[in-house]
């Protein structure tokens, strides 16, 4: 493409597949602690 | 949904339900920012939209092509309809984190607390062992098939209750084989207390450690004050720097608050990540009610974004410097059904004071209408879960609409309940900021990609 890059494809909607299995860590989102932003999480079956 | 944005001078967009990021040139920006609104985008780019741009119509006709393609090949106004709502409701999920605020007492006197100084309005007080025994018999018990079980040693300030931490590791080090379990702790301090016995105690047992620093000594002092009045700055700086020269490459992070009085942190960032040689650094607003002298509020919101932009284009050539909130993995980030659920407050995570009582989160100790229980006689209200667990992004109608949606996941009920007295109205302020982050983050991995000029 000329005038469009794409960085990063439809990754969340693949994710959907294989998602869900609960082991990965709780995201709180307050200032108090260092709120995770879901997105700066890891997922447990990808370490 | 699509988000065109332009961040560190790049214009960037997301569309939302498929998680794809395009790098566009000008043009694309220009076409793509008037119809993102669209449910989908129509065969031939509508009449007013090129005749209000400074383009030459077939050049305009290209990038129409461009953005069908992606369309078509499910990276643009893609639909969510692969996303089943009650993916997102925690109902009798088990328990797998527990906060465990092992001291309601600390020896810091900072301005922002929202613990009231540590005592969270209740009294100073030491978790007994026995008492955070009964918790990790609690998460045990409600853990379910769940092997991670995540325990934060929090306050007030833990390191006051250091004989708690320590035989609470202890016992539950003893018992997790026996029942599947993998704990893994971390600790918040604020480093006073720390001494070589603590630090190798920290680095060999707690899988993160946050330390706080507010960054610059005339800030950080300020802000953090002993009981005393002096500064803290002096004390911990070489504690922290000590425990992390000692850490390896286990994760840490030295977290700071920035206010209305300070709220100029990208110095303060670079100040931590430079001067002092964190590599992982942290910072958040300071959070309050209305006419709270410190807390951000939507008065500084313009400042505060001009910050995280002058942050961001200081780090975007500085990969080895980790900004937390500049974080995102794009590629292999959490699954959706992650994202789509609340923080798990209340359901999946609670915290336990001293006395043993169970409350949805740190943040709601103390307020009465939201205890669950007791980890003594064992009492757990599954009808305050059930509330929590019904928080999400699909019943919180602001977030229905927004495009941060699955990398924010709803935000912090407490902070919404806090400012709105309604837990399922996220703080304005707070999301917000979210969004200018995750702008800036996107824009840093665009460019580091080489994609962006
Ligand atoms: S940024 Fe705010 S509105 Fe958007 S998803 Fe997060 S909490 Fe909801
Ligand atoms: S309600 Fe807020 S403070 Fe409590 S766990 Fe959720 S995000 Fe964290």
């Amino acid at each position: 493409m000329k005038h469009i890059k794409t960085l990063n494809d439809a990754t969340l909607k693949k994710s959907a597949c294989s998602g869900g299995c609960g082991e990965c860590q709780t995201s709180c989102q307050s200032a108090c602690k260092t709120s995770c932003t879901v997105a700066n999480q890891q997922c447990e079956n990808q370490k | 949904m699509v988000h065109t944005f332009v961040a560190l001078g790049c214009p960037i967009a997301l569309d939302v339900n498929s998680g794809a990021v395009h790098v566009l040139d000008q043009m694309t920006y220009d076409v793509l920012h008037q119809v993102e609104g669209m449910e989908a985008l129509p065969e031939t780019c509508p009449e007013e939209v090129k005749t209000s741009l400074p383009y030459d119509g077939a050049e305009v006709d290209e990038v129409w092509s461009e953005l069908k393609e992606l369309q078509a090949a499910g990276l643009l106004f893609a639909k969510e309809d692969y996303i089943n709502p009650d993916w997102a409701v925690l109902k009798n999920a088990p328990v797998k984190a527990l906060c465990l605020n092992v001291a309601h007492d600390c020896n810091l006197r900072c301005k922002y607390c929202f613990a009231s100084t540590g005592d969270f309005g209740t009294g100073r007080k030491i978790m007994p062992f026995e008492t955070a025994k009964q918790a990790i018999d609690f998460v045990i018990e409600r853990s379910g098939k769940r092997r991670n079980i995540e325990v934060d040693f929090f306050g007030g300030e833990p390191l006051m209750a250091w004989d708690t931490v320590v035989k609470t590791v202890e016992y539950a080090r003893s018992v997790e084989k026996e029942h599947n379990k993998n704990f893994r702790f971390t600790i918040t301090t604020n480093g006073m207390l720390l001494n070589q016995e603590k630090m190798d105690y920290i680095n060999r047992e707690m899988k993160n450690c946050v330390l706080s620093l507010d960054g610059r000594k005339e800030v950080n002092d300020d802000h953090r004050p002993t009981a005393g009045g002096k500064g803290s700055y002096n004390v911990i700086v070489p504690k922290y720097q000590q425990l992390v020269a000692e850490r390896g490459e286990q994760e840490y992070y030295v977290r700071g608050t920035y206010t209305k009085k300070h709220p100029d942190f990208a110095a303060d960032v670079m100040h931590m990540a430079t001067d002092l040689g964190f590599r992982n650094v942290s910072v958040e607003p300071a959070t309050g009610k209305p006419g709270d002298p410190l807390a951000i509020t939507e008065a500084e919101l313009d400042a505060v974004k001009a910050e995280y932009d002058k942050l961001a284009a200081e780090l975007v050539d500085k990969p080895e410097i980790n900004f937390f909130h500049f974080f995102v993995d794009l590629q292999q980030g959490p699954c959706v059904v992650k994202r789509v659920r609340g923080c798990g407050a209340g359901s999946e995570y609670v915290a336990i004071t001293p006395e043993g009582d169970i409350y949805p989160c740190h943040q709601f100790v103390g307020n009465d209408k939201f205890k669950m229980g007791n980890v003594h006689d064992g009492s757990f209200d599954t009808k305050i879960s059930d509330t929590f667990a019904g928080l999400n992004i699909y019943t919180k109608p602001a977030c229905q609409n927004c495009w941060a949606k699955f990398y924010c996941s709803g935000g912090c009920a407490a902070g919404g309940y806090n400012i709105n007295g309604d837990l399922k109205e996220p703080a304005f302020v707070a999301c917000e900021l979210e969004r200018k982050r995750l702008e800036c983050a996107i824009a840093i991995k665009a460019i580091r990609s080489g994609m962006a000029d």
